[in-house]
């Protein structure tokens, strides 16, 4: 049996210098954890002076009214559809376009020249700025493919910008599927279409819509490529008319809506501009707050 | 166990949990100092989590509860005045799988030093010095003196696992914990390391785990078997081997099970 353990340790004591590297320790993690919770803080300053500055015109009825009096007084109706109308058509090119296209380099391609500068292609699309990309969507739909300037422009535009963004963010989702999952599959004699069906898409279902809905936000708050291909000032609207364009009209969009009655339009409502920022904002985190939730639920619901 | 040789690690009704699933139960082991001692038993019985208790390396996982005493070298180390950063260098690990820094075998062998001695202290001889008395004791000093700035990760696997032995080495342990240090080796690597352990046996404690029962026979001086969480038997490994007590550890030798 062992002797009785001495009442003061003898070994593992700390040494002079292993205090100090405990206290660099301490301060280090001190300094991390600051730097994270210095995130909040830019967060909570902007909406905190958005709301306050906004807040004699949030009601239900700036959302829903028309602007009036010049776009000085009045809502945001036209403009919030609007944006409505330029994502949702965009999301609809570039989903399946997008989530198609990560599938394929994921799933069957081999790594070869073509794949590369396939993948090339999707990082340099990635970085170009939205400014160029509003020129070639007003070179190459609104001009070439003769849509005018239009709904239709501006969502194609927006689809292209987001389109490279939503193909590396599938690829990711579909890559961090275990290969061991695959193998289950073609071992019992599955085709590749089968086991992307069976096993790849379900359980990256969660990282592929987290992803999308990320570039529907991203979407909504681009200005430029929009104001180049298909948002105007000013539109005619019904109060609360849900179906105020047509694909080939122009339309007006919240984030140019903003722009305009915060630098373009002289006397508006002090108000107003903070107001219009606070339902892009507002929307921005209620659809990432929608993604988060998503993932969540989708999480909980698969097991490995 | 009546023997007066002086105990490396002793445990005392030592649990432990992740989250819910108890991992461990009342675990008393006493590891006699100097010889090597195997745990043994099928797949999930904790032999690993027994092992990373001793360095208290588990607790680095979230969820991870311990109950009851570990002493290492008489210590108890849950003693709050005991420095995890001292017990850690008394206490060295070899993983599964070699894991050299992508550094120089140089800077590998030295890691240790560095982090323990403060900046300034350190003389490019003692280095030199100890960087030699290392890979001689795990007798990669004639393959590798003349690439000793080459990088570690380019070694074959079984030069790896030596290096991360030898890393150790530099710091003066008293304990070598190897949990299944040859699991990722071939035949020839195998050898090689079980006979560095034979090279090393006496001057450091070691505890290896393994899978292997053979490798447990040829290697070890006293074998600890495990089931299910719990110490079954531990005696000297000829013993376990030749007249086990326990029936639940003659089946298991005997592969009934496993």
């Amino acid at each position: 049996m062992s002797a009785a353990p001495p009442a003061v340790p003898t070994r593992f004591v700390r040494t002079a210098h292993v205090a100090r590297k405990e206290r660099a320790e301490g301060v280090a993690r001190f300094l991390f954890f600051l730097m994270a919770a210095a995130m909040v803080v830019p967060l909570c300053a902007i909406l905190g002076y958005l709301l306050w500055k906004a807040a004699p015109a949030l009601h239900l009825g700036f959302l829903l009214d028309v602007p009036k009096k010049g776009m000085t007084e009045g809502g945001i109706w036209p403009a919030f559809v609007g944006t409505l109308y330029l994502v949702g058509m965009s999301l609809a090119v570039s989903a399946p376009v997008g989530v198609l296209a990560a599938v394929y380099l994921n799933e069957y391609s081999r790594d070869n020249a073509f794949t590369r500068a396939i993948n090339l292609a999707v990082i340099n699309l990635a970085g170009v700025p939205s400014i160029v990309h509003a020129l070639f969507g007003l070179g190459a739909f609104v001009y070439a493919a003769k849509f005018g300037y239009s709904i239709l422009s501006a969502s194609l535009t927006l689809a292209i910008m987001t389109l490279p963004v939503i193909i590396a963010s599938t690829r990711e989702a579909l890559a961090s599927v275990p290969h061991s999952f695959r193998e289950a599959c073609w071992n019992v004699g599955a085709s590749r279409w089968q086991t992307i069906q069976a096993v790849v898409l379900p359980n990256s279902i969660s990282g592929i819509l987290t992803g999308l809905i990320l570039q529907v936000s991203r979407a909504a708050g681009e200005t430029a490529p929009i104001m180049f291909t298909g948002a105007v000032f000013y539109k005619a609207v019904q109060r609360g008319d849900l179906f105020p364009y047509r694909l080939d009209e122009q339309c007006m969009a919240l984030s140019m809506h903003l722009y305009t009655v915060a630098t373009q339009v002289p006397n508006v409502q002090e108000a107003i501009p903070y107001a219009t920022a606070v339902v892009l904002l507002g929307s921005v985190l209620l659809v990432n707050a929608t993604a988060v939730t998503l993932r969540v639920w989708l999480r909980g619901r698969k097991r490995w | 166990m009546t023997d007066a040789a002086p105990l490396a690690i002793e445990t005392r009704g030592l649990d432990l949990w992740y989250g819910d699933f108890q991992a461990l139960y009342g675990v008393d082991v006493r590891v006699r100092a100097g010889i090597i001692t195997s745990l043994i038993g099928p797949s999930g019985c904790g032999k690993t989590t027994l092992l990373r208790c001793f360095n208290r390396i588990n607790e680095r996982y979230p969820n991870v509860r311990t109950g009851g005493v570990i002493r290492v070298l008489g210590e108890d180390i849950y003693d709050p005045s005991v420095s995890l950063i001292e017990l850690r260098k008394a206490v060295g690990m070899v993983f599964q799988r070699p894991n050299p820094l992508p550094i120089s075998v140089y800077e590998n062998v030295v890691f240790g030093l560095r982090v323990h001695t403060p900046r300034g202290e350190l003389k490019r001889a003692a280095l030199d010095e100890a960087v030699e008395k290392a890979l001689t004791e795990v007798g990669l000093w004639k393959d590798l003196k003349d690439r000793l700035h080459d990088r570690a990760t380019t070694l074959q696997l079984e030069q790896q696992q030596k290096l991360c032995i030898a890393r150790l080495l530099p710091l003066k342990p008293d304990i070598i914990l190897m949990d299944e240090p040859c699991s990722a080796l071939d035949v020839e690597g195998t050898r090689a390391i079980e006979e560095l352990m034979f090279e090393l046996r006496g001057r450091y404690t070691i505890v290896i785990v393994t899978h292997n029962m053979a490798q447990a026979r040829r290697a070890s001086d006293e074998c600890v078997f495990l089931l299910l969480g719990k110490l079954i038997e531990h005696s000297r490994t000829a013993d376990l081997f030749l007249s086990p007590k326990e029936a639940r550890t003659a089946e298991y030798i005997e592969g009934r099970y496993g």
